[in-house]
């Protein structure tokens, strides 16, 4: 395992830049997640790491050594691939063993059975040893993708959405089984999605890319808590932040200079009116079992909240809303940090 | 899906699969008739073979089998009863009709080259189409598009215009009427189908494997050698069975540029002369011999040939 140091790096496809001036520095053992909209530039930053883009500016340091000109091969990474991770012409055995037969390592065949044994008990496949690639479920592939990256002690694992192709189910099953194999192995990894719960679940700190850019990183907590801008507050919480003009609602003494209020259901108080006042209008309630979206109408914005599974509101009503500590932006979209 | 009563609307019904497996059977006699009407004449005697009204009964006989392999001398009576008795069936149907077997035909050794071109220029093929066309798939080549459509376009040119240059060419070089000269030949009209089907084939295969390869070690012939030929197998088993086929079956360039030594099959059966003309039994008995390796190797190949010929018709 090692530091990875990404200074300075661009690299673009004809006119568009994917990733410009990145710099991201991972510590050894430290899991990142890079979370962003499809063509963020989260699969080429992947892919510059591991040497299959080289950069036009800007270095790549693996553990301590410059690999900006590095062969893929050179450069001892890993990499899951979102999808084809499997070589269908050999068994689920071979595949694993694939990277440590490579001419570049030499094991001996009785290390290689015995390192592809572990590798397969730890992600739960070493029953289907024997067994084509292209005879597995989905899950089952995809733990053998993360198995064949797993043989290798790289000092970097790269992994490119490897649970997006899954269900819902499977894909919180292995998400908390990367997680724990992870921390065993004290791996540094850098993971790349566009599920913020994966994203929040998973990482040490949080990358938010946007069309190139790394607008933000820290600690799950920090990203959520503390967004650098109306974006970054954006990409997380379930539902979607609430983004509204100041003067909509009583302004809970926002700074100068704010221009939008971004309210998540932690943000907002809601009663039903007394007394004749009203701030808004329910316009239905959407029941999810466990817990209930709150569609409501204030002015001519609609806004989307939280409420307990047992709320006594119910479409029609009219309510008072309250924020509570919100989040305040100033016109250019930044956050402006509370006092 | 068939346990239901309710009618698919895209699954034929059992009458339209009943007519289009009538139609199927015709057609496939109607183009049999030429195949087996050689493989009869193969079995006849010379003078059945040109009765007329053609005989669809006969009795057969391997004559023309003899005839294919040797060559033979007419003698008179009296030379031919002053020999010992036959040793061979051969040697008593050629008695029979005056003559003596004087040695081997030259059919073997031209079965011989035409194997060895054919087969020699089907790997060249098919080895230089793989490597370009993987090229083309995974590199950034200048003037991709261009090269593709140039390489293409040898094959649009008949090829009788340009036999007398290569014909010139070939005595330069020394490479008339040699075994290497012809797989150099058809490797070079072979090479062009090879790269555009073999293309087609690798273009199919996610490069994800070669870079996953890459990552683990491997350089990039080795991940070649190890993710992508694995998977291009049915592609370059296609493409073989077309370029031996075309190989196999060339006949102008093999009567110009094939005389003596180098001659291949093809040129040489539509030459067996016999008594007062053609001899056709030996003829047919020299095709239907030719049929045999194609007929073969199709065969072993068919899996791959069929989902060859059906590429790229459905995406996945």
């Amino acid at each position: 395992m090692a530091e990875v140091h990404i200074n300075g790096v661009t690299k673009s496809f004809g006119e568009r830049a994917a990733v410009s001036n990145l710099d991201l520095h991972i510590a050894d053992g430290e899991f990142v997640v890079l979370l962003g909209p499809t063509g963020a530039g989260k699969t080429t930053t992947l892919r510059l790491i591991a040497g299959l883009e080289k950069p036009e500016t800007g270095k790549i340091h693996i553990g301590g050594r410059d690999a900006t000109d590095l062969e893929p091969a050179a450069r001892d990474t890993a990499f899951v691939f979102q999808q084809y991770s499997l070589y269908p012409h050999l068994s689920v055995f071979d595949n694993l063993a694939f990277p440590l037969r490579s001419p570049a390592r030499r094991f001996s065949e009785d290390a290689v059975r015995r390192r592809v044994g572990d590798v397969a008990k730890m992600v739960r496949i070493d029953h289907k040893l024997s067994s084509r690639a292209t005879k597995l479920s989905g899950g089952e592939m995809q733990r053998v993708a993360i198995g064949r990256a797993l043989v290798r002690k790289p000092a970097i694992y790269l992994m490119d959405e490897p649970l997006s192709s899954l269900d819902a189910k499977l894909r919180a099953d292995l998400r908390l089984e990367l997680k724990r194999i992870q921390a065993e192995l004290g791996a540094t990894m850098l993971y790349v999605t566009h599920d913020q719960i994966e994203a929040m679940t998973m990482a040490d700190r949080i990358g938010i890319l946007t069309d190139g850019v790394l607008v933000q990183i820290g600690t799950p907590k920090t990203i959520y808590t503390e967004p650098a801008n109306l974006h970054v507050a954006a990409r997380l919480g379930q539902p979607a932040i609430n983004l509204l003009p100041t003067g909509l609602l009583p302004d809970a003494d926002a700074p100068t200079g704010t221009k939008t209020i971004g309210a998540r259901t932690e943000h907002l108080t809601i009663e039903k009116a007394v007394n004749g006042h009203a701030d808004g209008t329910v316009d239905w309630v959407e029941h999810l079992g466990d817990q209930n979206h709150l569609h409501v109408t204030v002015g001519s914005k609609k806004l989307v909240t939280l409420t307990d599974p047992d709320t006594d509101l119910a479409k029609g009503d009219r309510i008072m809303i309250r924020y509570r500590a919100p989040l305040f932006f100033d016109a250019a979209g930044d956050r402006i940090a509370n006092r | 899906m068939s346990l239901t009563t309710a009618h698919s609307v895209v699954a034929p019904t059992a009458t339209s699969k009943r007519i289009a497996g009538t139609i199927v059977v015709v057609y496939a006699l109607i183009s049999m008739v030429p195949l087996l009407w050689i493989f009869a004449t193969s079995f006849k005697t010379p003078p059945d073979s040109i009765a007329y009204p053609p005989k669809i009964l006969f009795q057969p006989s391997v004559e023309g089998y003899c005839n294919l392999f040797t060559t033979r001398t007419r003698q008179t009576p009296d030379y031919i009863n002053s020999l010992g008795p036959a040793t061979t069936f051969c040697d008593e149907t050629t008695r029979k009709r005056n003559m003596v077997i004087a040695g081997p035909s030259n059919f073997l050794p031209r079965f011989v080259n035409s194997l060895i071109i054919a087969f020699g220029s089907t790997f060249c093929a098919v080895f230089l189409g793989t490597l370009a066309a993987y090229g083309f798939s995974r590199f950034k080549v200048p003037l991709a598009d261009d090269l593709l459509f140039f390489i293409l376009s040898t094959r649009m040119m008949p090829p009788i215009a340009v036999a007398i240059p290569i014909y010139l060419m070939y005595r330069e070089l020394g490479l008339s009427d040699t075994a290497l000269g012809m797989i150099l030949l058809y490797t070079a009209v072979n090479v062009s189908l090879a790269v555009w089907l073999l293309k087609g084939f690798i273009d199919e295969i996610p490069r994800e494997y070669e870079e996953a390869a890459m990552i683990d070690g491997y350089t990039r012939l080795q991940a070649f050698w190890k993710t992508v030929l694995p998977q291009a197998t049915t592609g370059i088993a296609a493409t073989a069975i077309f370029c031996l086929i075309f190989a196999w079956n060339e006949y102008a360039f093999a009567a110009l540029l094939t005389s003596g030594t180098a001659q291949t099959a093809p040129p040489f059966i539509p030459a067996i002369i016999g008594e007062g003309g053609q001899d056709w039994p030996a003829v047919a008995a020299g095709t239907t011999i030719f049929l045999v390796p194609i007929l073969v190797f199709t065969i072993l190949l068919r899996k791959q040939l069929l989902r060859g010929i059906t590429f790229g018709a459905v995406r996945k």
